[in-house]
């Protein structure tokens, strides 16, 4: 992975919802590093637990089981020093910029209430803070005395972005920030994501199912299957030449523009399964068009396969193998 | 084959208010023949949602409908609801965006299935039932006896989306209007809507009215495309003409906002400003605000459409000066 220390390291980490059909592993033993000004694309189909790992991760919900290090610090036992420790180092915009702003709050106080809660900021040196950081992300003075109403879905967005900017995180979880918006304005907010990551050397935990927006904005990319990493690696290296049975059949399942390749459209069986009776062996055996015998009984361990590339796969494909 | 299914002519919709009148179409021209996939691309308050209600007389009040829409011959502007009553799942069928929403949660997938099907067709229970099983077949839902015994909640968003593609073909619609029936889903189950309903224009001559977003879904399912922009169509004509050399210049632009995989390090350009407000939209050409390109002329009056080879038309000032 990254050379030097990684800013945030996740280690084991899980999420059991006890419901009253059974438990549910929502998040089943999760590791990851996240490296200092790298962004980590999180992906895979809703209900594969990738929310739930944002989730966790921010303390919104308690974790089950595993270790968060923040620049080598691990976060505290009980919940109170964990929210601190979190709180001051991560940051969310979530994915819609119509129920994440206050409809009540004026933009000024949207953006205050965090500086003032955290940092005790007051008057001109407030005011000040907050006019740069709508600055950054592209909104003037004029609009602070506006309500999120009179705001379209892109600009609403950099309010969020300029919210989360607002704690200094140094990193930020984006929960699918574009899949609410327009084609041309989620190009305006991953442009901006991209230079503010320039800018102030942020790192980004981004999530989504969109992997065309994943390979503009991404380093590495780590693929979810119900709860599970199934194939991490460096975006290139992945989207070209994928290892994992499941990536390449999500890799072929996006449409493209061009209208003379929509015969390489090829569409993956049946349904990511419920985590509340998730197959025996390999979860995705059931879809795969390569499992066989040992698929069903026993279950792949993430293992290294290649430079900068962990799979979980019995019969990861090789990259000589082009078609199927 | 060629017989035109859907004919919007000149179609206008309004929504006067006190202030402002809010023209959310503004004088479109659509023809969907027989047989094939019209696919309606523009981004949210363009007029392409407005433009499918207008197709089924679904405008809400105060809306003002005006020009012609026909569906099959019938026209449809100015019915009564009684009078639209047949039309509405029978000759012509809608398909939502958000299939959770789209059915009761009280009652089976059954009882709505076989009570959509008795509504425009002179069966009784019984029969009603087979034609939903039928229908539920055609979609390759898996079991589809125990799939009529069903309520929503216990289905996926996949499956409700496939029962809701069945239920409107059900009653054999001349044409199937689709409102960003994948935009909810994920993307492999969008890949398999996207070749369930290929298959269905293909072994059963089906007529589809597709209204999306997302170009690439164009590109993979539909024969002709109409790219909308402020309640107006900018560019029309068949999906490889348009893809290939796109020539208006929001229709290039929009082309190039879509990031595209596999294309390694790109540099994403975007459409600087906003979609106007519809209440006051801009003199001229509408585009001409957030387009590189415009000059005067453009702020002063609206373009005419230039025809290129094959049915494709943009409408665009500087069509008219290229060489």
């Amino acid at each position: 992975m990254t050379s030097a220390a990684p800013l945030m390291s996740v280690e084991g980490l899980s999420k059991v919802f006890h419901t009253r059909h059974g438990d549910v592993n929502a998040v089943d033993g999760v590791s990851f590093d996240v490296g200092s000004g790298e962004t980590v694309a999180l992906v895979g189909e809703s209900g594969c637990g990738k929310s739930t790992v944002a989730m966790t991760l921010l303390g919104l919900e308690d974790r089950s089981d595993g270790i968060v290090r923040i620049n080598g610090v691990e976060d505290g036992a009980d919940e109170k020093s964990r929210q601190k420790h979190l709180g001051t180092n991560l940051s969310i915009v979530f994915q819609n910029p119509y129920a994440s702003l206050n409809p009540k709050m004026k933009i000024r106080d949207v953006i205050a209430e965090p500086l003032t809660t955290a940092f005790g900021l007051r008057g001109k040196a407030l005011n000040e803070r907050i006019i740069k950081l709508l600055a950054d992300v592209g909104l003037g003075p004029e609009h602070l005395k506006r309500y999120p109403h009179e705001f379209s879905g892109g600009q609403r967005q950099r309010i969020a972005i300029a919210r989360a900017l607002a704690l200094e995180p140094k990193l930020l979880i984006l929960d699918e920030p574009t899949a609410a918006l327009d084609v041309s304005v989620q190009a305006q907010v991953l442009k901006l994501l991209r230079d503010l990551q320039d800018e102030l050397g942020l790192s980004y935990l981004f999530i989504s199912h969109d992997l065309a927006t994943v390979e503009y904005l991404s380093r590495r990319v780590m693929v979810m299957y119900l709860g599970r990493i199934v194939e991490t690696g460096l975006v290139g290296d992945v989207f070209a030449n994928p290892a994992h049975p499941y990536t390449r059949a999500l890799l072929d399942s996006v449409p493209s523009i061009d209208p003379a390749l929509r015969d390489n459209l090829k569409t993956l069986a049946g349904e990511i399964p419920s985590p509340l009776n998730r197959p025996k062996g390999c979860a995705f055996a059931p879809r795969c068009y390569f499992a066989e015998d040992k698929c069903s009984q026993s279950s792949p361990n993430l293992e290294p396969a290649g430079q900068d590339r962990d799979v979980a796969c019995f019969y990861p494909i090789k990259s000589t193998e082009t078609e199927r | 084959m060629s017989t035109p299914v859907l004919q919007i002519a000149g179609l206008r919709v309004e929504f006067p208010g006190l202030l402002r009148t809010v023209k959310a179409v503004r004088g479109i021209n659509l023809t969907v023949t027989g047989g094939t996939v019209m696919g309606l691309v523009g981004e949210s308050g363009s007029g392409k949602s407005m433009t499918a209600m207008a197709a089924l007389g679904l405008i809400p009040k105060p809306g003002v409908v005006h020009g012609s829409v026909k569906v099959d011959g019938f026209e449809v502007v100015g019915r009564r609801d009684a009078e639209l009553a047949p039309l509405r799942g029978g000759e012509a069928a809608m398909i939502f965006q958000n299939p959770m929403k789209a059915l009761n949660p009280f009652f089976t997938v059954g009882e709505q299935m076989t009570d959509a099907i008795r509504c425009h067709l002179p069966f009784d229970k019984k029969a009603a039932i087979k034609a939903a099983i039928a229908a539920l077949e055609s979609v390759h839902l898996p079991d589809p006896t125990f799939t009529l015994d069903k309520y929503p909640h216990q289905m996926s968003g996949g499956q409700i989306q496939r029962v809701m593609i069945a239920m409107a073909l059900a009653c054999q619609p001349k044409v199937l209007i689709a409102d960003e029936p994948t935009t909810a889903l994920d993307v492999t189950v969008q890949a398999q809507i996207i070749s369930l309903l290929r298959e269905l224009v293909a072994t059963q001559d089906r007529t589809i009215l597709f209204i999306t977003h997302d170009l690439g879904v164009v590109a993979s399912l539909c024969d002709n495309v109409a790219v909308m922009y402020a309640g107006e169509i900018v560019e029309t004509g068949s999906v490889v003409d348009v893809f290939a050399d796109p020539k208006h210049p929001y229709t290039q632009k929009l082309m190039n906002t879509v990031p595209r995989l596999g294309a390694g390090d790109q540099n994403l350009n975007f459409i600087p400003g906003q979609v106007p407000d519809m209440g006051f939209p801009p003199k001229g050409c509408a585009f001409h605000p957030r387009c590189d390109q415009a000059d005067d002329k453009c702020a002063a009056s609206a373009p005419d459409y230039m025809i290129f080879n094959n049915d494709h038309k943009a409408a665009c000032h500087r069509l008219d000066e290229a060489p």
